[in-house]
């Protein structure tokens, strides 16, 4: 989309007034500072301190050294919230990014208007605010007349009359993979498509030419040209599969056992806003936030690239 | 049967090898057909939860409930839009997501174009800190830092309220630093798009540097902010974490928290999901007109670096 300016060039030209850039930088960097470093930093020191029920009446909160962290890593439900969001993330990140690459491959084989329908029912499909696609998500579920328990019944499926899919943890979580996964695949598919498109139509051509099977191709050309671009969709897919508190919320809101679905946002919102404990919840947002920054570590990389470019 | 298909197999068999493209082209023109037809089954299937808001949103709830759903609007009526606009809290929640995200979309706008011309114009010391710094905080999740903005808006909230929890501003601060970053990184694309040569040819024809931006270079620009100004009004509209967090009053609650709680309250007597469909799509249908109108930068943005790689 960008493209590379000759910024270099001008930047000798204008290296004698350097004071501009950093006053243009000024409120951006200061409303960062405001909005998410002073968080951050609380979080750092609050995470450090003893800071229960008696702070919470003004007495003055006292240094606690990793006490939080040691408390909260030997806490069993934290363990249980981390495997499960983990489990979660990385089958719904993979699932999203099979099924992404599937589309895309079908998008390039197929007719164009077939195409042009499949592109603006995902559009559709991702354009759908949140909240409103989980709110669908329980209506199709419901129990008593959502139209997917009519379905199964209509195959033949009789136990389904009635069946309560977001009381139990298992059908919960099959429900918001669901969900996540319907929200997901259209920016991997369309990213992925957009990748494939850029695989040159004579290199597809000469290999048909020299006997290349349609499956020989998809291995040896297609699929190597878009590694980078399946790289950065399953990486970004996995940061974001963590962070699926409100899908979460929503949906424990249709009767699930909450602390056995909770995820790790909604174990801090717990933590934090449930019963008080600033210090547990802000050890356990340190944690995600690390996490997440070793995450995007190699996406940061690849858009620093471009930069430089 | 064998020997039939064996006795014309071999002139079958020898011919392509002799005109090939000709000879291959009708196997796959079936298998197109075939693809195409899963196409249009993935398409069906990936619409249907958008299909079923629109549907059931003007269906009445009594025929909602019936043993058999219809799959076509046999029973059309406005009834559920009326009584969704109608509800007490329905015309807050409007405005307060259309004071937060105005705001929101105000300073988003200004901060980031400025520092947008400083990183793209302007090579300065600490540039690659600032867009690494940049490029890692858009990744930072909510769910990371909500228990402490949670904290410093109910601090600050004590002595400034216009500031503190439940307060137009408070939030819009929150949202203007959580987007402020990648929108940063959209518009560098946009302004490093424009070459500098065209302002630097107006001020050899005597314009001043300020007027040959205005003149020239900002007008050229509009399109980058107004995709910019639809990006942060989607994310503001669409968000549920924080506000979950940082809203905790019922009347300040903006449009996805309203849902939520008109469903949790239509939930006790017994759900009624023909309402519930209504409210979703008054929230969806804005945002998909708006999404498809922006779609196009935001997948560019998002993947470019690694297309071009």
């Amino acid at each position: 989309m960008t493209t590379a300016t000759p910024a270099s060039a001008i930047a000798i030209r204008r290296r004698r007034t350097p004071a501009t850039p950093y006053l243009l930088l000024l409120p951006a960097v200061l409303i960062l500072l405001v909005g998410l470093g002073y968080p951050v930093y609380w979080q750092v020191v609050t995470s450090l301190q003893q800071y229960g029920m008696m702070q919470q009446f003004g007495a003055p909160p006292t240094f606690a050294g990793l006490d939080n962290y040691a408390r909260i890593f030997s806490d069993d439900r934290l363990w249980a919230v981390v495997g499960r969001s983990i489990v979660f993330c990385l089958v719904n990140a993979f699932l999203t990014v099979a099924i992404g690459l599937g589309l895309a491959l079908l998008m390039k084989a197929v007719h164009s208007a077939v195409r042009i329908t499949m592109q603006v029912v995902l559009l559709l499909a991702w354009a759908t605010p949140l909240v409103a696609a989980v709110t669908v998500f329980r209506w199709l579920f419901d129990y008593r007349s959502g139209v997917v328990n009519w379905l199964l019944v209509q195959i033949g499926l009789d136990q389904y009359q009635g069946y309560a899919w977001l009381a139990q943890p298992l059908t919960f979580f099959l429900v918001a993979t669901l969900v996540i996964v319907w929200m997901s695949v259209p920016f991997v598919a369309m990213s992925l498509y957009a990748g494939l498109t850029q695989v040159s139509e004579e290199v597809l051509e000469a290999a048909r030419l020299d006997g290349a099977s349609p499956r020989q191709i998809l291995r040896h050309i297609l699929l190597p040209l878009v590694r980078p671009v399946l790289a950065i969709v399953l990486l970004l897919q996995i940061i974001w599969d963590l962070r699926v508190f409100a899908q979460i919320r929503l949906l424990q809101d249709g009767g699930a056992p909450v602390s056995e679905t909770n995820l790790l946002g909604n174990f801090i919102y717990e933590l934090g806003i449930g019963s008080q404990d600033f210090s547990g919840a802000a050890a356990v947002s340190i944690f995600v936030l690390l996490l997440t920054v070793l995450l995007a570590a190699p996406y940061v990389r690849s858009l620093m690239k471009e930069d430089a470019a | 049967m064998s020997a039939a298909t064996e006795t014309v197999r071999p002139p079958a068999a020898v011919a392509p090898r002799e005109v090939r493209p000709p000879a291959r082209r009708p196997r796959p023109r079936v298998g197109k057909i075939l693809l195409g037809v899963l196409g249009i089954v993935v398409s069906l299937l990936w619409v249907f939860p958008v299909y079923w808001m629109l549907l059931s949103a003007v269906t009445p709830n009594a025929r909602l409930k019936a043993s058999t759903p219809s799959f076509l609007p046999t029973h059309f009526t406005l009834a559920n839009f009326t009584s969704v606009i109608g509800d007490s809290g329905f015309g807050g929640a409007l405005r307060m997501s259309l004071m937060i995200t105005g705001v929101t979309i105000v300073l988003v706008l200004a901060f980031a174009f400025l520092a947008a011309l400083a990183i793209s114009r302007w090579r300065f010391r600490g540039r690659t800190s600032f867009v690494l710094a940049v490029l890692f905080i858009q990744m930072l999740p909510a769910e990371g830092l909500f228990i402490a903005q949670y904290k410093m808006l109910s601090t600050v909230g004590e002595s400034t309220p216009v500031l503190g929890l439940n307060s137009v501003l408070g939030i819009s601060v929150l949202y203007t630093a959580m987007l402020v970053p990648f929108t940063i990184w959209m518009l560098r694309g946009f302004v490093a798009g424009i070459p500098a040569e065209l302002e630097e040819a107006a001020m050899v024809d005597g314009l001043s540097r300020t007027k040959a931006f205005l003149r020239i270079t900002f007008p050229l620009l509009a399109p980058g902010l107004v995709a910019s100004g639809v990006y942060a009004f989607l994310q503001a509209w669409n968000e549920f974490t924080t506000a979950l967090v940082i809203l905790p009053a019922e009347d300040r609650q903006t449009l996805p928290i309203w849902l939520r709680s008109f469903l949790s309250a239509s939930a006790n007597r017994g759900i009624d999901w023909a309402e519930v469909m209504a409210a979703s799509t008054l929230i969806a249908v804005p945002v998909i007109v708006f999404f498809l109108f922006v779609q196009g930068r935001m997948t560019s943005g998002l993947v470019s670096g690694a297309v071009k790689g």
